[in-house]
């Protein structure tokens, strides 16, 4: 199948749609919630969070012994949330930093959920099989009760995000300032928390908890760059995440051995990428554009201030002088002569060059940031 | 204790000794999330280099790989250095990718290649016993204990040479460059260092539990000590004593050896955490308690100080004037008694001689901005701490 027959099927057929669906949906709220981990400074929490979500699945499994996705998330929301509150006692209550704090947790919960699969595959009841899918994620064990699930979570976070958009807001760009106007920081920096915690936990049977946490990073850091707006940031998050899962799944739908997880993370990896260099703004092709243009602009002014200097000492500020004596000066190009002379600031007459007095003011008002303000 | 069981038992040990020390500088110097990123994104590195060499412990192969692990860093800090993103979103945006090029390069050539994602990722070290070194027929053991000697031969005799540099460089950047040891080749060797044993080791152990052996110890140690060559010294014995204990749970559960050892990493750690004597969690709370206390006693002492009518001094006036709940009131005066600091006649509190003095002195430490002096000064007057 290739990519043209996989976007004509995906309206037809039952799996293709639901996986679709899927991985869309999980991309938008990723992208979405993504941009306060990422604003917060919490974006490697979402790796030791989907880590620490293993062992929940694993003991969900063991208690209930049930393979419904419903409970083993349940459980994997629970492990996530105690591995977040112990990162959190860690680094308020010792003097350990915040990434020991996370690689500690991580590690040692994905462990311990190792620990745990590895004894249930030992078991001799064993309808164990399919666990490890939360490994990797396997999104085309997507049913249609799972994408539901997802909607409904996506809205309810939503909802929640529009109620609180504005203590979520400023919560996020001044804490302390939150405090002292009689916010709840706590309440609301917990329900930022847990509504990111949910978002990764959706996702581990499609992309798995290994790369879980790109999802998550990667729509939100490539919207960052186009805006410096929250609300456009996140809608834009969003949007990157669902055509990240959209692509991803059609990517490796139509190759042999391809599993979606991966996939979706380099797509995504992709339009981090992109956003990177080609962002007008803040994206390092225009940057350096940008400076090019400055550092030519410093020469010119070099030079402008150098004749400046020259025609300061003549009575007549017009006095023509010989090209040959810039030659000694670094700034001085035909080209910049070209230039200060397209600007009006001088006039040359073959071998002879004469400052103009609108050259002369610029030069004079150089150093006065309110003329080059205006 | 079979063969196979002693020399599985000697690689944890290896393994767990060879992460330990790189462990705690990175713990140190707040950079232990690379070897997260490292032990995910040398899979490309493993993988191209498996294509090449054929061999999982082929000293080509860790090489190459343990320069994906140097890129990597590069490659964080060149996105961190373009500001345009913060420095933990770069970690998290490089590494899943690397991780995913590797997953995929490993997926497109599953037929030719016999390497295991899994493997990868959760290593298996029940099976390492069973790849031997040959040298012209001789059985020399297995490879990987070789391998992991080897890796920890260096790190041991890297970390002997270059002690001090490492110790100024992870405390005092500035101080290092100005008596000219670079803390940028310090960094990158460091790096190196710990490259080169995530890939040793995650044959062994796996990726993701590397990272458990190489911070765990580290933090564990270092909630007990504030010593350097301390902390190198119990991580080691953290380490050690932690696979060799994981190793036995594995056996009596029948279950994957390198999650036993990070599940023993975090019993050890949560103990260490809950019931460390000075930076444990038990006794940071009780302190801080006690702090709020003794806080609030000076603060009571402060009061009684300053009125000198006795109206202000009456022991049903001041828990509203100072507006604390009644127990806290009662255990403040009583504490206050118990020091004699204060006496209370028909119901009214005075300060005793010995209050009048404690007063003065914390009056004047906390108008000079001296209030760290306040704390030894506590320990000549107090019977008895809040």
């Amino acid at each position: 199948m290739n990519i043209q027959e996989y976007f004509e099927l995906v309206w037809t057929d039952y799996t293709l749609r639901t996986i679709t669906l899927g991985t869309a949906v999980l991309g938008a709220i990723c992208g979405m919630l993504g941009s306060f981990a990422v604003l917060r400074k919490q974006s490697l929490l979402g790796d030791a969070i989907s880590h620490a979500a293993l062992p929940g699945i694993a003991l969900a499994f063991l208690i209930t012994g049930t393979k419904d996705s419903g409970i083993l998330l349940l459980g994997a929301l629970v492990s996530g949330l105690v591995g977040t509150f112990w990162i959190r006692g860690i680094t308020s209550k010792t003097h350990l930093k915040s990434d020991t704090a996370l690689g500690l947790i991580l590690s040692i919960f994905f462990g311990f959920g190792m620990l745990l699969l590895t004894f249930i595959q030992k078991q001799p009841n064993a309808n164990q099989a399919g666990l490890d899918k939360y490994l990797f994620g396997q999104a085309a064990t997507l049913v249609e009760s799972d994408v539901q699930l997802m909607i409904i979570v996506t809205g309810i976070s939503l909802f929640v995000m529009l109620l609180f958009w504005k203590e979520f807001k400023i919560l996020l760009f001044d804490a302390d300032y939150t405090k002292t106007l009689g916010f709840n920081t706590k309440f609301i920096d917990v329900l930022i928390t847990f509504l990111i915690v949910l978002a990764i936990v959706l996702g581990l049977q499609t992309v798995g908890v290994v790369l879980m946490s790109a999802i998550l990073l990667a729509p939100a850091a490539a919207a960052r760059q186009w805006t410096n707006s929250l609300g456009t940031m996140v809608l834009l998050a969003a949007v990157f995440g669902a055509f990240s899962g959209v692509f991803g799944t059609a990517i490796s739908a139509s190759q042999n051995n391809l599993s979606t997880g991966p996939v979706i993370v380099l797509v995504a990896g992709t339009f981090v990428l992109f956003s990177f260099i080609f962002s007008p703004k803040r994206g390092l092709l225009f940057r350096e554009i940008r400076f090019r243009k400055n550092r030519t602009n410093l020469k010119l002014m070099k030079t402008l201030q150098f004749m400046y200097v020259i025609a300061q000492d003549h009575e007549n500020i017009s006095h023509p002088h010989a090209i040959r004596i810039l030659n000694n000066f670094q700034g001085y190009t035909k080209g910049s002569l070209k230039k200060l002379e397209n600007e009006g600031w001088i006039a040359t007459h073959g071998q002879q060059w004469a400052m103009t007095p609108k050259g002369f003011k610029q030069a004079e008002e150089m150093y006065n940031q309110k003329t080059v303000n205006e | 204790m079979s063969n196979p069981q002693i020399e599985i038992q000697l690689i944890a040990a290896l393994v767990a000794m060879a992460c330990a020390i790189p462990g705690v500088f990175l713990v140190l110097r707040k950079m232990a999330l690379i070897s997260d990123a490292i032990s995910h994104a040398i899979l490309p590195g493993i993988v191209i280099g498996f294509f090449i060499t054929q061999d999982l412990n082929s000293p080509l192969l860790i090489l190459l790989a343990a320069l994906t692990g140097v890129i990597t860093v590069v490659l964080v800090e060149f996105i961190q250095k373009t500001g345009l993103v913060k420095e933990d979103t770069a970690i998290g945006l490089v590494f899943p990718v690397l991780f995913s090029i590797g997953v995929i390069l490993i997926a497109k050539n599953a037929n030719d290649v016999h390497l295991d994602i899994d493997a990868v990722l959760l290593g298996e070290l029940a099976f390492a016993p069973f790849d031997r070194l040959m040298v012209r027929g001789t059985d020399w053991g297995p490879k990987s204990l070789w391998v992991m000697g080897s890796i920890l031969l260096i790190t041991i005799s890297l970390l002997l040479l270059f002690f001090k540099e490492l110790k100024v460089s992870t405390f005092d950047a500035g101080l290092s460059s100005a008596i000219g040891i670079s803390p940028v080749i310090m960094h990158y060797g460091l790096m190196s260092i710990s490259s080169i044993t995530v890939v040793g080791a995650f044959d062994a152990v796996g990726a993701i539990l590397v990272v458990a052996l190489m911070i765990a110890p580290a933090a564990t140690a270092y909630l007990l000590t504030e010593d350097l060559k301390k902390m190198i010294g119990l991580s080691l014995l953290f380490g050690v004593s932690s696979a060799i204990s994981g190793y036995w749970l594995a056996n009596i559960l029948d279950a994957s050896i390198s999650g036993s050892i990070a599940t023993t990493l975090g019993v050890l750690f949560l103990a260490v955490y809950l019931f460390a004597p000075k930076k444990g969690l038990i006794s940071v709370l009780y302190r801080q308690k006690q702090q709020k206390i003794e806080v609030s006693l000076i603060t009571f002492l402060l009061h009684l100080n300053r009125h000198e009518e006795e109206s202000e001094r009456h022991i049903n006036h001041l828990q509203e004037h100072i507006n604390w709940h009644e127990v806290r009131a009662r255990t403040v005066l009583n504490l206050a008694e118990k020091n004699n600091l204060v006496e209370i006649k028909n119901n009214v509190v005075s300060l005793t001689e010995k209050g009048l003095t404690f007063t003065e002195k914390s009056l004047e430490y906390i108008i000079n901005n001296k209030d760290e002096k306040i704390e030894p000064m506590k320990e000549d007057f107090f019977l008895f701490r809040g």
